[in-house]
């Protein structure tokens, strides 16, 4: 499996939020945008009337989708969760309005101020190893051999491609305490402890076993991005660090860091927001066990509102993931909208 | 590296009787030689730190392909063989006749190509007006798709499953396909529209003065400038809305015959027990479309692909 054949030009290895597509995009002679968005063809449209219902009509269906599908659970989840809404509301419907009750018992409740902890703790500890590991791949890349560098692109594009719930499944396989290949290879190593160590019945050994598989998912993603970000750095820039005599640290933090430091940032609050509600893997590997020592946010949710059919405290709960992750939420969409505005 | 360096120093010492210039000569060479000599030191440690990292990430599938291919008594050996001795499709075999295997396979197929297809022709008509024409509203419209791109699904599941429920919609395949829809439209929208501007107005203009309708400049000109986008979008959707596990497993309670592949999967230990060969040829019958799906679009679209993509 090959990453493409042939090195693609420069410009198509670039990252879209790179400055080099602005360029691209601006670059064709002719194509000059006038300031106010995209001047093509608006002698033709405007001939048509330039209040033309045709934008419209195209976007409709994208709008009713988003409405439908986006907006109306969202509200939907803001108003459960400000009503007493459990099995017998489910069914018969007429839902009472509480108030603030949800959110106040949520959180006075010990158990919540514990998962919020330990969600943050997931999120920061699988995003400083993923960032970690993922920008030393992605160095690495740089200064492989050809043949090298696309065989090891092609496995990360391999990895990146397997569904989670495939992957989840092989490290159940993996782990396992008797015929498991990870227990197999300590035990050989001399660890003689782990031989028929069940992974799964102790807490931070499952919470290990889930962080190694999501970091494992997501260097491939983060470690490609920013590889690709790296290869627009010029040659030049890093010749005449040498020459002024820098050491491969001081290059790293003084050249390519402060270049790439958007795009980093970019990946950076991605791998937040992902493995922040990041929820198929743990439900599978440990439905948030054991003794909930992996129920992060959303899993808490879930469990909640399946299984002990609180549909109102569920809600409250995923309000509160929405709001917390909207501060990553937002800060990427302000990156977004100022890579927009230097765009168009 | 050692004896190469003293060797150096001794031609040194020789030469030092003709004169001090050869010796600056001899003195940068042995520099350069040295500089080499790490250079290529550096490169072999690069390469073994590579081969390990290629190792370690390849590791688990390919356990899953060899455990697949294994008979079940080399899979209970107490030493793990690094590859099927006597290969085998039993497991393959016992997959494929699972029950409900090729319903569930059909569901999986039906319902991301349904949920792909529709967002790239929705996607297609909104990236059209966004790249090609000036309306009130676009800049407020592109906002909200970037936010929609950014949401968090996984705090939907609850209210989602309520809305099913009271419009009568649990275990239907066509909710499922609105969510997957509604889950890859953002991403399509957006890419879509990077692959439409990068086509150049004036080939379209240039079709519609040789007196092509609008339609037609489309349907001819810009749709095949257009086909490495479409798929590459295609690509992402399809693996995404395939991979899909929380949906189907919170929308899809009680009617089993309409279970997509991944909560089956997930499920095994109903299916296989613990027959760990079965479960792995499951699992390779799972990723094998995707992977395969990303073998053949991959060469086409290489990099814009890794370029164009955002994790969902």
């Amino acid at each position: 499996m090959a990453v493409s054949q042939n090195p693609a030009p420069p410009q198509e290895r670039r990252a879209p939020w790179s400055p080099g597509r602005a360029a691209r995009r601006r670059g064709s002679p002719g194509s000059s945008r006038g300031p106010r968005g995209p001047r093509n063809l608006r002698g033709r449209s405007s001939s048509g009337g330039s209040r033309s219902l045709w934008p419209y009509l195209l976007i409709a269906p994208a709008v009713a989708g988003g409405v439908l599908l986006l907006l109306y659970p969202l509200l939907r989840a803001a108003v459960i969760s400000f009503q007493h809404f459990r099995m017998g509301e489910l069914i018969r419907g007429g839902a009472a309005f509480v108030g603030l009750d949800n959110y106040r018992e949520l959180l006075a409740a010990e158990e919540f101020w514990t998962v919020v902890a330990r969600t943050f703790a997931w999120t920061g500890i699988n995003v400083a190893l993923i960032m970690g590991i993922s920008t030393a791949v992605a160095l690495m890349l740089l200064r492989l051999g050809r043949r090298m560098r696309v065989a090891l692109m092609s496995v990360l594009a391999l990895v990146w491609a397997t569904p989670i719930i495939a992957a989840t499944t092989i490290f159940q396989w993996l782990f396992q305490s008797e015929l498991g290949v990870v227990n197999w290879a300590l035990t050989g190593l001399g660890f003689d402890s782990f031989r028929g160590y069940s992974w799964f019945a102790d807490g931070t050994a499952m919470f290990g076993v889930l962080v190694v598989l999501v970091v494992w998912q997501s260097v491939p993603f983060a470690a490609l991005t920013l590889y690709a970000g790296l290869t627009t750095i010029p040659a030049e820039l890093y010749e005449s660090a040498r020459i002024d005599g820098g050491t491969g640290r001081q290059v790293f933090t003084m050249v390519t860091f402060p270049i790439l430091r958007p795009l980093f940032a970019l990946v950076t609050s991605l791998e937040v927001i992902w493995v922040f509600k990041c929820f198929p893997q743990i439900w599978v590997l440990s439905q948030g066990g054991p003794d909930d020592a992996t129920t992060t946010l959303p899993v808490y949710a879930f469990k909640i509102a399946r299984v002990l059919h609180r549909y109102d405290l569920g809600s409250a709960v995923a309000m509160l993931t929405v709001v917390i992750l909207a501060v990553a939420l937002i800060g990427n969409l302000r990156r977004m909208l100022k890579q927009e505005g230097a765009e168009s | 590296m050692r004896g190469v360096r003293s060797r150096e120093a001794a031609s040194d010492a020789r030469e030092i009787v003709p004169g001090a210039r050869r010796t600056t000569a001899g003195t940068r060479r042995t520099a350069a030689d040295a500089h080499r000599i790490a250079y290529g030191a550096r490169r072999g440690v690069l390469n073994v730190a590579a081969a390990t990292v290629l190792a370690v990430m390849i590791f688990p599938v390919y356990w899953m392909f060899a455990t697949a291919f294994k008979p079940t008594a080399e899979i209970q050996n107490e030493t793990p063989g690094l590859w099927p001795a006597h290969p085998t499709l039993e497991h393959f075999a016992t997959a494929v006749g699972a029950d409900g295997f090729w319903t569930f396979w059909r569901n999986s197929l039906a319902v991301t190509g349904a949920a792909v297809l529709l967002a790239l022709v929705v996607a297609l008509l909104s990236a059209f007006a966004v790249a090609r024409m000036r309306w009130r509203g676009r800049g407020p419209f592109i906002v909200m798709i970037f936010a929609a791109q950014m949401a968090p699904w996984e705090a939907l599941l609850v209210p989602m499953f309520v809305i099913a429920r009271d419009a009568e919609l649990l275990d239907s395949l066509a909710m499922l396909t609105g969510v997957y829809f509604m889950v890859t439209l953002p991403f399509t929208i957006v890419t879509l529209r990077g692959f439409l501007a990068a086509v150049p107005a004036e080939v379209e203009e240039a079709a519609l003065v040789d007196g092509c309708t609008r339609f037609a400049a489309f349907r001819r000109v810009i749709f095949p400038l257009l086909a490495p986008g479409l798929m590459a979008t295609s690509l992402f959707g399809f693996i995404t809305a395939w991979n899909e596990f929380a949906f189907v497993n919170v929308l899809i309670i009680k009617d089993q015959d309409k279970r997509t592949l991944p909560v089956w999967l997930s499920s095994f230990r109903d299916v296989f027990g613990t027959d760990w060969g079965a479960t792995m040829a499951a699992a390779t019958l799972f990723a094998l479309p995707v992977l395969v799906l990303f073998l053949f679009l991959q060469r086409r679209v290489g990099a814009g692909m890794i370029s164009g993509a955002v994790k969902g």
